[in-house]
């Protein structure tokens, strides 16, 4: 894994010299305003080493990745560019990653989407013409072999920095470990996983990572969710698909009186940063401040992660 | 089999406003296995038709009928002398029927009495489920015998994703994780390496993308 950077991607270099990295996330606004956005960043600024830019993420409208990416650029931050299948077939996703990439774009995480149900849209037909484990092996030859899926010849690569996401969560948990070895095979390079709360789950996970030598194929960032309440504990416990909460961590919110509970979900992030420092295979963290930007600073922070190196 | 669903009476009711006289017609084939547009449905239907016209003052005559199939211009032929006699056809076939109907009678009007709804199968008598997508290019060799791409909600052809909880799919605690019944499957058939194959992108050709379809068998086409 380590050797010669592919892209330009400063998250690539961190990762590539053994620093345990940290990326953050950014949601894009719902409306055309890139204020917001800037705002964010201003928050954001220094406190991680790339941020994500959801792709309409819950399939709810927003202002699109790639555009918030740009802006974000505009800001002095990295962002990773994220890419649904959900919306566009291989023509149109083909299409955006050259233009992510001439635009500067440095990363792109290649996700399936979440299913539109859950969205504004719930009467929208879904694409699917590629599938994550597909659309990372469309970037990764179009990056490094310069060939469209269709099998012409790109005149100018795109050069991004490819990840994915991964949960260690869901069912069937047989397959979790095989799934990302499926996604090492596509040529996936950093990983950032689903919130994690159930350490014990996360670390049977890593050492099935780790026993393949997985995590020295690819980088794997824990993602780290802070709750800002007893409320948002429970609804990830019991709404959010995938996610794996244990009672022990709902009991601890509820034991905190509510003026507290804030600073006691920021605890409890820091505390699972401090754990994911000891698990082998580990290569940094991807923090998930839903919506509540300004704490990934006092978390990286508290975590004792800042200041971020200089590459 | 083709299933369909009937469509909610008020609909059908104001398709055929205006009309007089109408031919409901059934189909003999798979919409009279899952109980929607055979025999009996055209019975009913007609009933309740002729009976909400009366209450409204302006009565509707229906002559009732099923051929064996209506996706069959052989037996679309059978009705030929009723068209003159009625302003109007109701057809309780599915999608495929309706429009080897229109094709055939050019200039009566053809309505829908169903919602085309899927390919799939009666697991007991009045419930029916998804099976087939008719992507054109079967993969249940691969995926032991479970289709990915009617059973997955998104057709991921690698999954699942990171929605599936405890053998259910994201979009719904009732509708099983199509995946997991693929990982089942695999498992007790000592097929789990097949999982790690990666399933590259389909073609899409085969589907409805590449077009409407079409089957031929050269050694009938004397």
């Amino acid at each position: 894994m380590s050797g010669e950077c592919k892209t330009d991607s400063r998250l690539e270099k961190i990762l590539k010299s053994g620093q345990f990295a940290v990326t953050g996330e950014c949601g894009p606004p719902r409306g055309a305003d890139p204020e917001v956005i800037r705002k964010k960043c201003a928050l954001l600024k220094s406190k991680a080493d790339a941020f994500n830019i959801t792709d309409n993420q819950t399939s709810v409208v927003r202002m699109s990745s790639i555009s918030s990416a740009v802006v974000m650029m505009q800001e002095g931050l990295e962002p990773v560019m994220q890419m649904v299948c959900r919306d566009r077939n291989r023509i149109a996703i083909q299409s955006d990653i050259l233009g992510g990439a001439a635009l500067g774009i440095k990363n792109m995480l290649c996700l399936s989407g979440d299913h539109q149900k859950f969205g504004d849209h719930p009467q929208a037909k879904n694409v699917f013409d590629l599938d994550s484990i597909q659309l990372i092996r469309t970037v990764r030859t179009m990056r490094d072999e310069g060939k469209f899926m269709g099998g012409d010849d790109i005149k100018g690569a795109p050069k991004l920095f490819i990840g994915a996401a991964e949960n260690p969560f869901a069912d069937p948990f047989a397959i979790r470990v095989p799934r990302l070895a499926k996604k090492v095979a596509a040529g996936v390079e950093f990983i950032q996983t689903q919130c994690i709360f159930n350490l014990d789950k996360f670390k049977e996970w890593m050492k099935g990572v780790v026993d393949r030598g997985l995590h020295e194929k690819v980088y794997i960032l824990g993602g780290v969710t802070p709750f800002k309440s007893l409320g948002m504990a429970r609804y990830m416990a019991s709404k959010v698909p995938g996610m794996d909460v244990p009672d022990h961590l709902i009991q601890r919110m509820k034991d905190t009186p509510k003026e507290k509970q804030a600073e006691e979900g920021i605890k409890i992030a820091v505390e699972i940063i401090q754990e994911l420092k000891q698990v082998p295979g580990v290569a940094g963290v991807h923090i998930m401040a839903i919506e509540w930007e300004e704490k990934v600073g006092e978390i990286a922070e508290m975590a004792g992660l800042l200041p971020r190196p200089a590459v | 089999m083709v299933v369909g669903e009937r469509k909610p009476f008020d609909e059908i009711k104001k398709t055929l406003e205006g009309h007089k006289k109408v031919l409901v017609l059934g189909c003999g084939g798979c919409v009279t296995v899952c109980l929607t547009g055979g025999h009996d449905a055209v019975q009913v239907l007609s009933s309740q038709l002729r009976m909400a016209r009366d209450n409204e003052g302006s009565p509707l005559e229906i002559i009732e009928k099923t051929v064996e199939r209506q996706c069959d211009p052989e037996y679309v032929e059978e009705v030929a002398a009723l068209i003159p006699e009625v302003d109007a056809v109701l057809s309780m076939a599915c999608g495929a029927g309706v429009q080897f109907m229109a094709e055939r009678y050019t200039t009566t009007p053809l309505y829908p009495a169903l919602n085309t709804t899927f390919v799939g199968g009666s697991v007991k008598e009045g419930y029916y489920v998804e099976r087939c997508q008719t992507c054109g290019e079967c993969k249940l060799a691969y995926t032991g015998g479970i289709c990915p791409i009617a059973r997955c909600s998104k057709s991921l052809l690698n999954g699942p994703c990171g929605g599936s909880t405890k053998g259910k799919c994201e979009i719904d605690p009732e509708v099983p994780c199509g995946w997991q019944l693929i990982v089942d499957r695999l498992e007790a058939l000592g097929q789990m390496d097949r999982y790690e194959e990666i399933n590259m992108a389909c073609d899409w050709r085969t589907n409805r993308d590449g077009g409407p379809r079409k089957m031929i068998r050269e050694d009938f086409q004397r």
